[in-house]
């Protein structure tokens, strides 16, 4: 499990490689953040929570039984947008209310 | 690599969940100036980058903080701290009050009273804890957050506490913090032993791989006490994703049953140690794999339990929508984790007196790096790091009493110089054959298969453990010769060397409890039976360069105990 960086989106703000807590991400020499050692992520996405231009994906390594899809999040007005996208480019949306607490 | 000189009073080293508190804490003290020193940046960093959903540590309605340390000493057959335990079970509901006025949100019922979940839980949306808890760090004027700095050795004379050591794990800096008083909050080790998914998902852990043992390194190398590392903590979780299954067991009651369908873990035992080890067992009798039933559980309940795991663990969320079978249709796989040192789950780290000071004068221990105090949690670390401010404060209120030393000495300059030709050595090394990720994999290999890993069912002997000390010692001459070209390399070097000395103490305190007390925590296939004799602490002191073990006497029965060697 990892994270990918979509260049196009990257606008090279850093506000992921300061939040990393795995200190991870760094500058590429276009000036957009990459990820050093994708086995080194631990899976947090804090840096998908972070990035204001939704350009970093969260995915599960295939050892792990990933099969390809990739999450991201979105927030605006206290809902959090989980969107998962399988290869096939299928997208499921979950909202969680961050006024909610879990159930369980 | 430049050197910065810095002077404060208090060196809180580690920004997560203790240490944070601590500076909260520190910052009703306006005299004191606080330093956070953290190697990431605090506001992610540590166990809850990602966020947890329950208060696990909470004195629920018709309760009492005795009922906590009851619960505690049973999960760990006895070998605990009740004077820790009680101080710190005194003020988790204190602790949750302050970070519910932070802004951490808890479920309420239609009385406005908390919702628990069984007799010391309740439910929180913990997503955002750590980024409230870092903004309430940085509203304190007497603190200082110094982010990305890695601190690797204690600056100790006549065993009191000087500072620390360090270097920018992006820039070429040297550290020199000189400090009246330190809390060490740095959190356990991980990555000692190989994981569960050793390749590409390596760092899929429980706990943060980047909490790699740096406190107990410095404290051990230091001369520092140290007690417990036998106590390993093994966490039975989700498989692959190695996501909590606490929310599953609890939330919607499901037991843990076996390929048969049968409910095992009435047979083994309730403790989180014999939870782990009736799946151990289960698997090794042809049973496996082993589940926790969920298959009864509503569509609405499959939902909100999606909801709870992107509030912590995003990756089980992810696992079953792409596997297109949520639990509701599908048992949740189980299987132990590797082993951890960890002292908020188990009681592993510092030997520490009720104010949580270590055995070096003005050192002071909180959350998982102290020992002595298992089953911790989030709000137990949080209680730690407020004991531990506190006794600070009391400390210089005391010692203030010592002029404060702006300029520093010929005999600390030249110290520090020698710490710093130590880093730059690592850069100046030629490169060779042999690279930090290799002799970590050697590492977490020979601790798998010597000393009682995932791959031997977390067994061990006596004639293993020596194989496995040898071995360790071996790889340790070795990370002299390697390179860094640059601050990173740098880190993952000092990452490399902190866990090879807390192996070497694991080692040590594994061979030293002649018993098995714990399944699978402490597996010793030579001594398979737990023994009176062995109710004790056994602790342990790096003395010339060896880790030697030693017993001391439980502190029960409303003692409480202060350092008098």
């Amino acid at each position: 499990m990892s994270i990918r960086i979509d260049k196009e989106k990257c606008v090279g703000c850093g506000l992921c490689m300061e939040v990393c807590p795995g200190n991870l991400l760094k500058r590429d020499y276009d000036g957009k953040a990459y990820i050093k050692c994708p086995k080194d992520c631990w899976g947090c996405t804090s840096c998908i929570k972070e990035c204001p231009r939704n350009a970093i994906l969260f995915y599960l390594g295939a050892d792990m039984g990933g099969q390809g899809s990739t999450l991201t999040v979105t927030e605006e007005k206290g809902i959090s947008h989980w969107q998962i996208q399988s290869l096939n480019g299928a997208v499921t949306t979950i909202d969680v209310n961050k006024k909610d607490a879990n159930q369980y | 690599m430049k050197t910065r000189y810095i002077t404060t009073d208090v060196l809180i080293i580690g920004g997560g969940t203790a240490g944070c508190f601590a500076a909260l804490t520190l910052g009703r003290h306006k005299n004191l100036q606080v330093l956070i020193a953290e190697k990431a940046n605090i506001k992610r960093s540590g166990c809850l980058a990602a966020g947890v959903n329950a208060i696990n540590a909470y004195i629920t309605e018709g309760r009492v903080p005795q009922d906590y340390v009851d619960y505690a000493k049973k999960d760990a057959d006895g070998i605990v701290r009740e004077d820790l335990l009680l101080s710190l079970s005194e003020r988790l509901n204190h602790v949750t009050d302050v970070m519910e006025k932070l802004g951490l949100i808890i479920l309420k019922d239609k009385n406005g009273k908390y919702v628990t979940r069984g007799d010391r839980n309740i439910k929180i949306n913990g997503e955002n804890i750590k980024p409230l808890l870092a903004e309430a760090v940085k509203k304190q004027k007497n603190v200082t957050v110094l982010n990305h700095i890695n601190i690797t050795d204690y600056m100790v004379e006549n065993n009191q506490i000087q500072g620390a050591y360090g270097f920018g794990v992006n820039e070429e800096i040297f550290y020199s913090i000189s400090a009246k008083a330190v809390i060490c909050a740095t959190g356990g080790a991980a990555g000692l032993y190989r994981p569960n998914n050793p390749g590409f998902s390596r760092h899929k852990m429980w706990y943060p791989p980047f909490n790699t043992g740096a406190g107990y390194a410095m404290g051990i190398l230091a001369g520092a006490e140290m007690t417990t590392f036998e106590m390993r903590f093994i966490a039975l979780r989700c498989k692959d994703t190695i996501a909590p299954t606490g929310t599953i067991a609890q939330g919607v009651a499901a037991k843990q049953v076996n390929s048969l369908g049968r409910v095992y873990e009435d047979k083994y035992g309730l403790t989180t140690s014999q939870r782990v080890y009736g799946t151990v067992m289960e698997n090794r009798a042809g049973r496996g794999p082993c589940y926790l039933r969920t298959e009864h559980i509503s569509k609405e309940q499959e939902q909100d339990l999606y909801k709870a795991y992107l509030n912590m663990a995003p990756s089980q969320t992810l696992k079953w929508l792409e596997e297109g079978r949520g639990p509701s249709e599908q048992n949740v796989e189980i299987e132990g984790t590797e082993p951890y040192i960890v002292g908020g789950h188990t009681a592993s780290g510092y030997w520490v007196d009720h104010k949580r000071q270590t055995t070096i004068i003005g050192l002071y221990a909180a959350g998982d790096v102290a020992g002595g105090a298992p089953q911790k949690y989030v709000t137990g670390a949080l209680a730690e790091g407020e004991i531990a401010a506190e006794a600070v404060a009391e400390f210089l209120a005391d010692s203030y009493r010592k002029e404060t030393k702006e300029e520093f000495s010929g005999e600390q300059k030249r110290k520090a110089e020698a710490k710093r030709q130590e880093y730059e050595n690592y850069f100046a090394n030629k490169e060779t054959v042999l690279d930090t990720e290799q002799l970590e994999e050697a590492m977490q290999k020979i601790m798998d298969e010597y000393a009682g890993g995932i791959s031997t069912d977390y067994q061990y002997n006596e004639e293993k453990l020596k194989l496995a000390l040898e071995k360790i010692e071996a790889l340790e001459p070795l990370t002299d010769k390697l390179q860094a070209k640059d601050t990173d390399d740098l880190l993952h070097i000092y990452e490399l060397k902190e866990r090879l000395v807390v192996c070497k103490a694991v080692i040590a305190h594994l061979r030293a409890r002649k018993e098995t007390r714990w399944h699978s925590f402490g597996e010793h296939m030579d001594y398979p039976k737990k023994t009176p004799e062995f109710e004790t602490y056994v602790n342990s002191k790096m003395i010339d360069g060896k880790i030697t073990t030693f017993t001391r006497e439980l502190v029960q029965g409303g003692s409480v105990y202060e350092h008098t060697n």
